[in-house]
């Protein structure tokens, strides 16, 4: 699969609208007014840089899933264009879906089998050979810190955490050049949350893997990320690198300025919590 | 050709997948075999007590075998055609719907691994079924064609593929109701394809829509084969229309399936909860 010197990730005016119906329960008593369109991802336009980690910022319903789910060929967008490695994500689908992976917020597997099944089943989706996929899952899940014993029991008998981190393996068992990160880290415990960043860190040091995280934890995006958007009622915001973002603010009470200072500045809205569910 | 392995290789995850998910549920399977034996031999039992209801002298190891299939052939039909219109419904209820189809695997070699999948299992729990059935009514099978019986079944499951893709269609646009739906289907096809009874029974008006239905052939070469004997050869009248269903319902359905996953794409109804 030729990559050449393309954007790793190139998005250009894209927009998304879902419609929500209201009003009554019966389809067709429901008039044009019952028919309300919400916009999701309002013309969003940026550039990923091979081998860059690019972080996502944005309050809850701001857009991030909906426009990581566009470029992970999940939904069509409205209007706009994606391109992965200059193949475009509509007319190029399964060749940007040899290139990319997803981690989501919620860790979705078959609860009943085990890390090494679910892992060999996506490993096979992929066209690996499962003898290799088994030996390279076996090094990733004991690099994230999972027991060999974990490994081989049900996954419903898992953390939280432990399953989150079994999809971060199921995602680099396939070696994509573009890994989407949808909140990765949401509802870990501290020490699970760094153990992932670690292993994002770890990968962006050691990999040709380019790297889109969205996030609600601006510690993680300050640390991790490259450049970050700022992304609010689909739209984005703000565009630069950490210590451009909070260029953009002053400081505080003699405090240099946070990426929260600049969150809330240009957003004008307090952070989520971490605990709410996109 | 790496490409072909890959695919070979995409399909078989579909296979091991589920057979590794039959283990883990494999109280539930004990259940559904002991569910599906009971269903068989009820429905059997009524062959064995017509006479006694009627007064009326009839064949009733003829009658038992005719209902035996009946039962049978639906039974493996109606395990495919789940199989594989579930497969939206079961991947949305474990939530792995969206990495499924985000991976670089066609909708075609999605299927080829669900349904062989179906057709083995369907194979195996309905062979299950017929050894206990036959056991319990010491049922003399010598003169049955068996091989042409299973002939008939596995070409029966090509548009019964096809249908089930079409029905899979169903949980991917109702992501809440869609895989009760499917079960419209199913109650439509034993209505009129003569499963427990023959299709002149039905009204005049019925009788053609039975010729529509693939299941009524299978039902008719079954027959044909296990209570008459009917040798491989004159089998292959069914055989010929059951393959042309097939090979029509199948890209037909695969057709659909691919609009229907365009729908769901643009509206985000590929997401867990819709």
């Amino acid at each position: 699969m030729s990559t050449g010197d393309h954007m790793a990730l190139e998005v250009s005016g894209v927009t998304k609208q879902f419609v929500k119906s209201e009003g009554p329960r019966w389809p067709w008593k429901r008039n044009a007014n019952g028919r309300k369109p919400v916009v999701a991802v309002d013309h969003v336009s940026l550039q990923v840089r091979r081998g860059e980690v690019f972080g996502i910022l944005g309050p809850n319903g701001s857009g991030k899933s909906t426009l990581v789910r566009c470029i992970a060929t999940l939904l069509l967008p409205d209007e706009g264009h994606i391109s992965v490695f200059g193949h475009d994500v509509l007319r190029e689908e399964m060749a940007v879906k040899q290139l990319i992976n997803r981690v989501s917020v919620e860790a979705s597997f078959f609860k009943k089998l085990t890390p090494m099944e679910n892992l060999i089943y996506g490993a096979r989706l992929y066209g690996l050979d499962a003898r290799e996929a088994r030996a390279r899952a076996l090094e990733v899940l004991k690099r994230l810190g999972l027991k060999r014993e974990a490994i081989f029991q049900p996954m419903e008998e898992m953390s939280r955490g432990m399953q989150q981190k079994v999809a971060i393996a199921r995602a680099f068992l396939t070696q994509p050049i573009l890994l989407l990160l949808d909140e990765p880290t949401t509802g870990l415990d501290p020490r699970s949350k760094r153990e992932v960043q670690a292993f994002v860190e770890e990968l962006r040091d050691t990999h040709d893997t380019t790297i889109l995280l969205t996030t609600h934890d601006m510690q993680e995006a300050d640390a991790l990320c490259d450049r970050i958007a700022i992304l609010d009622e689909g739209r984005i915001v703000a565009l630069d690198t950490p210590a451009g973002l909070k260029a953009l603010v002053p400081g505080t009470n003699g405090h240099a300025p946070t990426l929260e200072d600049v969150f809330m500045e240009l957003t004008g809205k307090q952070l989520v919590k971490e605990e709410e569910d996109e | 050709m790496a490409q072909l392995i890959g695919e070979i290789r995409a399909s078989y995850a579909f296979v091991e997948r589920n057979f590794n998910l039959v283990k883990r549920y494999w109280g539930w399977e004990v259940v559904w075999l002991a569910y599906s034996i009971a269903n068989a031999l009820s429905i059997t039992f009524i062959a064995a007590g017509t006479e006694a209801v009627t007064g009326q002298a009839i064949d009733t190891n003829h009658m038992i075998l005719y209902l035996l299939v009946g039962t049978l052939v639906w039974h493996y039909l109606a395990v495919v055609f789940d199989n594989v219109s579930e497969m939206i419904a079961w991947e949305r209820w474990e939530g792995t719907i969206e990495y499924t189809f985000m991976a670089p695997i066609s909708r075609f070699t999605h299927m080829v691994g669900q349904t062989l999948f179906s057709l083995v299992y369907g194979l195996l729990h309905t062979g299950i079924i017929l050894g206990v059935v036959a056991l319990f009514f010491q049922l003399d099978l010598s003169g049955a064609n068996l091989f042409g019986g299973v002939l008939t079944l596995v070409a029966g499951s090509l548009s019964f593929i096809g249908l089930g893709i079409v029905a899979s269609v169903l949980p991917l646009l109702f992501p809440e109701r869609g895989a009760q739906m499917t079960h419209v289907i199913q109650a439509l096809l034993l209505l009129i394809s003569g499963v427990y009874f023959p299709v002149s029974v039905l009204p005049e008006w019925m009788q053609p829509l039975a010729r529509l239905s693939p299941a009524t052939y299978v039902l008719e070469g079954m027959r044909a084969a296990l209570l008459d004997g009917a040798g491989t050869g004159t089998l292959l009248g069914h055989l010929g229309r059951l393959v042309l269903i097939g090979v029509v319902a199948i890209p037909v359905g695969l057709a659909i399936f691919r609009q229907a996953e365009k729908y769901a794409k643009r509206t985000g109804k590929l997401k867990r909860s819709g």
